[in-house]
């Protein structure tokens, strides 16, 4: 009944929202001012598109009934993943690991290297990793990198990963193991639940609408995700994501090697056109043996079978080099010798043995190495992935948020996921502006940098639905350049009367009605009345850490910029108010609220119409309340402690992915 | 890698810095037959500077030796660096090739 109350209300959503979207872009744009009309109906149809990505999560929202108990003997390794955070947060969450019922191993993963955490690990029992020797001068990888590095050094079937202020319940295993009865089963996640936040949320830190339908929605199509903490894993798919992984890698150095092996040679050739003949030679074999190579990767033979080949070939012809250069000397030697022998040495020409030419030919004394280009080409043909402190990383490395995109390789090699909606562990949330938005760029950026490195809509192994639950994710970090546009348009019309739509008639009205007032039932019935409101309001307000995001990470994955900027707490660490983070925002409000008094003047002054300002100062209204919350975000002093024990009914919304379909065309 | 010569009374000085390969090898025995056209047989180089050292660089260490002897000169090393230290000795040189804590002493004796 429910599912079928939803699914009508969704259908109703897509017939009003499409209703109204081709309407508005074939008979209602004012072209006199299509640069306000156009990017108008564009975040317009971002927002619809965004509605109906919800709508489609909900169609199978999955409420799952426990499952069997978990298998006894199933083995688990229980990470606390650390790297700066205080010994008194960690331990409380490393003890209360320890108190998790089924039989595991609790290991704090240090980041850090801190050696009083070594010892209270000690002291207490507990397991202690930090990053082994062969991370030292590589790249580090973050919390993925931290995990990845763990897994080499633990061997429990199961993983459970908590973040250091995750304070896990003592049942969470033997609630949440059972699901790992069914073999295709990898990943097992629970919500992220803050006991930090009051229930007004002014930084609006819980999600329940994520926690909550989305992901159940999600978990309906297979595409429940990883979100990093409070989840729990298993070992095998992780290795095997790990290997697969790294064959790909090695096969793309590989390819990309032998394709620059050309261009390298070539350029070898020139600057060595006036040296000995042998040089010649020996390039030549080296071209041969990379052609060689290529025909064989082509075939789709074994690449250690084809690097050793090639490797072999190579050597060889260094040998031939080496040997030359030896038999020249010791001709010299002799000539020497003619001359004068006595000043050559007591037993004669010495002769430079066998093992001494090998060794000379060796890699890191081979001649060849003098050109750079060809020992480039040469040092890539390998399988030992030279550039990474471990050859196999099951976490994914492509962003900064490692859980996405493990989620998402999971899924396209054909394995389960599971969303458990059940609270089973306690964490903190951030209790100051700066943080909080330092952590929503992290994400957005994180999310952003999967959506361009490994887009889900092409990847293959997916289902149609799982590419689209991911890409439904990415897509809500779209909405700050759409937020623009909506604080804009209103600005336009009250400020110099141009309105992007032709005019405000009853067409206009019978068909964005029906469909605003769906929409909202949409979110009524799916949230099953979670508020949703703060979420509204901070997916907009955010705007600029949105656009931040996408234009941060895209400058990252395509030309390889670091992603910096961030936002620093440091006006909370100093005292005052954090206002300066806020200065677009600020702009912007300063700039609605001009806007309606000069509209209101226009109209007195009859120089614009009543509906059409009506319409446009309500607007104004609308953003104006959205905005409020940050006045109420800078000002929060961290929580009290004091007004929120069921903070689960607090009126708030995700953090993560924000439910903000409704707002923007409501404010239309 | 970087060449320079300087002659003094009785003998020149070559500093080579940076890798004596397969590469600049050649550029070291055209600057030895260089110095000994000029008129000094007697050659010190300065291998102060020189991390590393392969076979052709081994060789051309050995050929400009032929050259100062041919001359009636001598050549002799100083201040030899660890990795070419270990290839002298590797293939035995180290007995041809005697070296000298640095070019300054290297004809301290004669």
């Amino acid at each position: 009944m429910k599912s079928f109350s939803v699914r009508l209300i969704v259908v109703l959503t897509v017939l009003t929202g499409v209703n109204y979207i081709v309407w508005r872009w074939l008979s209602s744009l004012n072209w006199d001012a299509w640069w306000i009309a156009v990017p108008l109906v564009a975040a317009e149809t971002y927002s619809l598109i965004d509605v109906m990505l919800f709508g489609m999560t909900v169609w199978r929202l999955k409420t799952r009934t426990p499952p069997a108990p978990a298998p006894a003997d199933a083995t688990v390794d229980v990470f606390i993943t650390t790297y700066n955070e205080p010994p008194e947060l960690v331990m409380a969450t490393a003890l209360a690991a320890k108190k998790i019922r089924h039989p595991h191993s609790t290991w704090i993963l240090d980041d850090g290297d801190r050696p009083e955490f070594r010892e209270l690990a000690a002291a207490n029992g507990l397991g202690y990793v930090t990053r082994s020797a062969e991370w030292s001068g590589m790249p580090r990888h973050a919390k993925a990198g931290n995990l990845n590095n763990a897994l080499m050094q633990t061997e429990g079937e199961f993983l459970l990963i908590l973040d250091a202020d995750q304070i896990p319940e003592p049942d969470i295993l033997d609630k949440t193991l059972g699901y790992f009865n069914t073999r295709k089963v990898a990943l097992v996640q629970t919500p992220q639940y803050f006991i930090n936040v009051p229930a007004d949320d002014p930084l609006g830190s819980q999600a329940p609408l994520f926690y909550g339908p989305i992901q159940q929605g999600k978990d309906g199509w297979n595409a429940a995700f990883f979100c990093g903490s409070n989840a729990v894993l298993r070992r095998e798919a992780l290795m095997q994501l790990g290997l697969v992984g790294y064959v790909k890698e090695t096969e793309k150095s590989i390819r990309r090697a032998l394709s620059a092996s050309q261009a390298a040679i070539r350029k070898a050739r020139k600057a060595a056109a006036n040296e000995s003949a042998l040089l010649q030679q020996t390039l030549d074999e080296v071209e041969a043996a990379t052609l060689e190579a290529r025909r064989q990767l082509d075939a789709g033979e074994s690449l250690s079978e084809i690097t050793y080949r090639a490797r072999r070939r190579v050597d060889r012809a260094v040998q031939a080099l080496v040997s030359a250069d030896v038999s020249a000397l010791q001709a010299d030697l002799e000539e020497i010798a003619a001359m004068s022998p006595v000043e050559i040495g007591d037993a004669g020409v010495p002769v430079v043995t066998e093992d001494a030419v090998q060794r000379m030919a060796a890699r890191d004394w081979s001649p060849l190495g003098a050109i750079e280009s060809v020992q480039a080409v040469l040092d890539a043909l390998s399988v030992e992935r030279t550039g990474e402190a471990q050859p196999v990383m099951p976490l994914a490395t492509i962003s900064v948020t490692e859980d996405m995109a493990t989620a998402m390789r999971l899924h396209s090699m054909g394995w389960q996921s599971v969303y458990h909606h059940e609270v089973l562990a306690n964490g903190l949330a951030p209790e100051d502006i700066g943080t909080m938005l330092t952590q929503r760029l992290r994400w957005a950026q994180g999310t952003m940098q999967v959506f361009l490195r490994e887009n889900p809509l092409v990847q293959r192994g997916l289902k149609w639905g799982q590419r689209l639950m991911y890409f439904a994710t990415m897509w809500t970090y779209l909405s700050g350049f759409a937020a623009v546009v909506y604080f804009a348009a209103p600005i336009v019309y009250l400020l110099f009367g141009v309105l992007p739509v032709t005019s405000l008639s009853a067409d206009f009205f019978v068909r964005f009605i029906p469909f605003m007032v769906v929409n909202q039932l949409l979110f009524a019935v799916a949230g099953r009345g979670i508020p949703t409101w703060r979420g509204q309001q901070y997916s907009l307000a955010l705007f600029p850490t949105w656009i931040a995001a996408c234009t941060t990470a895209a400058r990252n994955v395509w030309f390889g910029r670091p992603l910096g900027f961030a936002v620093t707490p440091k006006d909370r660490q100093s005292g005052g108010p954090g206002w300066s983070l806020i200065r677009p925002q600020i702009v912007v409000s300063v700039l609605l609220v001009l806007a309606a008094v000069v509209g209101i003047g226009r109209l007195a002054a009859g120089m614009s119409e009543p509906i059409g300002t009506l319409v446009n100062v309500i607007w104004v209204v609308f953003d104006l309340v959205v905005m409020s919350i940050l006045v109420r975000a800078v000002r929060y002093r961290g929580y009290q402690g004091s007004d929120s024990n069921d903070a689960a009914d607090s009126t708030i919304e995700s953090s993560k992915e924000r439910a903000v379909r409704a707002p923007e065309l409501q404010s239309e | 890698m970087l060449l320079s010569y300087k002659v003094n009374d009785s003998y020149a000085v070559i500093s080579a810095a940076g890798r004596l390969n397969m590469v600049s090898a050649p550029k070291l025995r055209e600057m030895v037959a260089e110095v000994v056209a000029a008129g000094s047989a007697r050659i010190v180089i300065n291998l102060a500077e020189t991390a590393f050292m392969d076979s052709s660089g081994l060789g051309a260490l050995i050929g400009c030796l032929k050259a100062a002897r041919q001359a009636g000169g001598d050549l002799r090393i100083a201040a030899v660096q660890p990795q070419v230290q270990m290839v002298l000795g590797l293939t035995s040189m180290d007995k041809v090739l005697t070296s000298y804590p640095s070019a300054a002493v290297a004809f301290g004796d004669d």
